[in-house]
């Protein structure tokens, strides 16, 4: 980051005289973190209020069912079982592809590419991220995914014996296709987040480490990535939070199944968010509506609990690094 | 300084600016459906008189919603309308039927367009019938959508299905397209051994509603769910959402078949299977889906059109797999104008000429029988 070095214009002399302008401008910054806040209460608060009536009607188990039929407001059974297992596997794995290369692409732009090309290449990942994710999903579903089968058929074929990679009736659009577009999704939150991490890297640390005789790579080892971790890990979080929610891509890409449930990432399934988007234009009473919004409240406090944990991670580590 | 300052204050301000412009933007998209009474057409309102025999009232809007398997069909109506009554603007949100006659019970809309009647048993009628000041709500049957069974098997470019078959390929008991049961029905056509990957539409639908009431009327007990909008859970195959999903699952799978409006299967260039209704194989056209619509009970009484289509069928050349969506409106009770500018609208649906413009973008249109009914019905609209 850069950090302007110009004095703070002139601060005491204009104390006591502009403090009009100065007020206003608190009070704008108080209210404008005001209303987030209240934002998020009423939002929780809607969640729970629409979702209670329905939550106490259901009658089968709320966390461990997989069954949603919701149909019938006098007898509603859903679960949220296999929205949670899909929603969290797909982010993982998205995760699992999009971390690796956000830190090779950061470490490239800040320790290996010349400034000239480093530049341009920055605001191209940047420009990733203003790709509408719809964009993404029809990509995804029309593209992407003749050249992702068979890949799929090969993995199918030679690690099928494990249960994540077992063959299912799910041909076109598996969790598998899913997570890699997610992973291309959260890849420049990522990306520039660690980035901007690892240029603070305090020049000292590299340079004791060159001193010492450390390659370029044992330098970005023992100086760069200590040093970035924490960063790197709440921007892994901040992508793991947008791959949770992300609700457009995945409903036009991942096949919803029926019948027989599989463990497998080439199988396909819902989301909290694309459940929620597939079923939004039949909601037709507020029992139904009342299951859905269920879900979205789980998802909530998931993104909630995810936030949470990437915070507690953060101020751990904090106390070695520094 | 004082400059700084100032360009610091007006980039705040021309944020808060453009945010609040795209929230406009945002949010008029969904407020579309007005009272129909504001009055959005900037030409002259004066030429009413223009078309003779049509009584557009004063002109406005009129707000519509429903179904999206009509949406195509009425999209097309409203553009040809356009040179009956040029004063009036007919606006149809294709957000699903149950959305639509949610709308419409709310009186956000003026009519809605649905893939099944109103139904008694979930006060549908009830509150479509409060909305109309205590006048009932009819259903017009308006646009015929065949539902296809496209499939996707390079060299096979004739397959005939039964009820019977088509059931069981869409449980799932029928996994490879070279099973006996297939070939029985196939004769001198040669099929390859690749499996069946089926594809069903996530959503819930309309499509999917009707598709499972033929397969549960004529597949002589091999379907045995009810038939419902959201595909049941002894089906078979993967979801994909709406009909460019199904459609797109289709065309990218060697050995996908889906159920998909007609339309679809066209203009993805995908396998049309012909059916067997037990009286030989249909091929999938305009006259056999009529005929089938010919077979159907009327279910309602009066002006009430609703229909219960026959999916068992064995009228030698009726095409049984058919949807036939619905605009639903009061027999009575809108305001004066809109009423005018509704029935101006309906009544030019219904008419000959723009249904049979219909078949070229994969709608059949409406039996002649049915046809004379619904623009009496239309007639009666007070």
């Amino acid at each position: 980051m850069v950090t302007t070095t110009s004095p703070p214009p002139d601060v005491a002399l204009t104390g006591g005289r502009r403090r009009g302008p100065d007020r206003i401008f608190r009070g704008f910054a108080v209210s404008a973190s005001g209303i987030v806040v209240a934002l998020v209460v009423l939002v929780g608060a809607f969640l729970v209020t629409k979702a209670s009536p329905s939550l106490a009607a259901d009658t089968a188990s709320f966390l461990s069912s997989r069954e949603w039929s919701v149909a019938d407001p006098t007898n509603l059974r859903f679960g949220i079982a296999q929205l949670l297992w899909v929603t969290v596997i797909s982010s993982i794995l998205a995760m699992a592809f999009a971390v690796p290369v956000a830190i090779g692409v950061a470490l490239y732009l800040t320790h290996y590419a010349p400034a000239r090309v480093a530049k341009p290449f920055a605001y191209l990942v940047d420009l990733l991220a203003a790709v509408p994710s719809i964009v993404f999903g029809l990509w995804g579903a029309r593209v992407l995914m003749a050249y992702v089968q068979p890949l799929q058929d090969f993995l199918k074929s030679v690690f099928g014996w494990i249960p994540l990679f077992a063959p299912t009736s799910v041909q076109a659009g598996t969790i598998f296709l899913a997570s890699i577009v997610l992973a291309i999704m959260i890849l420049p939150i990522i990306t520039a987040l660690s980035r901007e991490v690892f240029k603070q890297t305090p020049n000292e640390h590299k340079e004791a480490a060159l001193a010492l005789g450390a390659t370029r790579w044992e330098m970005i080892r023992i100086a760069v990535l200590p040093f970035g971790r924490p960063g790197v890990i709440s921007a892994a979080m901040l992508g793991l939070g947008r791959a949770l929610g992300e609700t457009i891509a995945v409903t036009i890409i991942l096949s919803t199944t029926s019948g027989a449930f599989s463990w497998s990432l080439f199988f396909g399934g819902e989301t909290f968010a694309s459940k929620i988007a597939n079923a939004a234009s039949e909601f037709d009473t507020p029992s139904t509506t009342g299951a859905y919004i269920a879900a979205g409240l789980v998802l909530f406090i998931l993104t909630f609990a995810v936030n949470a944990i990437a915070r507690i991670i953060i101020e751990r580590r904090k106390a070695f690094t520094e | 300084m004082k400059v700084r300052q100032f360009a610091r204050l007006a980039s705040v301000a021309g944020v808060v600016l453009v945010s609040s412009l795209t929230l406009a933007a945002c949010g008029s998209d969904n407020n579309t459906a007005g009272s129909g009474t504001s009055a959005a057409s900037t030409a002259g309102q004066t030429s009413a008189a223009a078309a003779p025999a049509v009584d557009c009232g004063t002109g406005g809007k009129i707000n519509a919603e429903g179904s999206s398997a009509q949406k195509n069909a009425i999209e097309q109506a409203i553009a040809s309308f356009a040179t009956v009554c040029p004063d009036i603007t007919v606006n149809y949100n294709p957000t699903g039927s149950g959305a639509g006659i949610t709308q419409f019970t709310a009186a956000q809309v003026d009519f809605a367009g649905s893939d099944s009647a109103l139904n008694a048993d979930k006060g549908e009628v009830a509150s479509a019938a409060t909305r109309c000041a205590a006048n009932p709500a009819w259903n017009l049957p308006m646009v015929t959508g065949p539902i296809a069974v496209a499939y996707n098997l390079a060299g096979v470019d004739k397959l005939v299905l039964n009820g019977d078959v088509t059931a069981k390929i869409f449980r799932g008991d029928i996994k490879a397209w070279n099973d006996p049961a297939i070939a029985v029905l196939n004769a001198g056509v040669t099929l390859p051994s690749d499996a069946i990957h089926v594809f069903f539409r996530s959503d819930e639908s309309g499509t999917t509603d009707n598709f499972t009431k033929y397969l549960k009327a004529a597949s002589n007990g091999v379907w045995t769910d009810a038939h419902a909008k959201a595909w049941p859970k002894s089906g078979a195959g993967e979801g994909r959402e709406k009909s460019a999903g199904v459609a797109e699952g289709v065309k990218t799978t060697p050995g996908g078949i889906t159920y998909v409006e007609w339309s679809y299967a066209k203009d993805n260039k995908l396998g049309v299977a012909q059916i067997d209704n037990g009286s030989g194989a249909v091929e999938l056209t305009a006259d056999s889906v009529a005929k089938a619509v010919a077979t159907a009970k009327r279910a309602g009484q009066g002006n009430d059109l609703s229909l219960t289509l026959d999916y068992a069928t064995k009228v030698p050349g009726a095409y049984p797999v058919v949807l036939v969506t619905y605009e639903i409106v009061c027999s009575k009770g809108l305001d004066a104008n809109l009423t005018k500018g509704v029935k101006a609208f309906l009544a030019h649906f219904a008419s000959a000429d723009v249904q049979k413009g219909l078949v070229g973008i994969g709608y059949a249109p409406l039996p002649t029988g049915v046809q004379a009914d619904v623009v009496k019905a239309i007639a009666a609209i007070a």
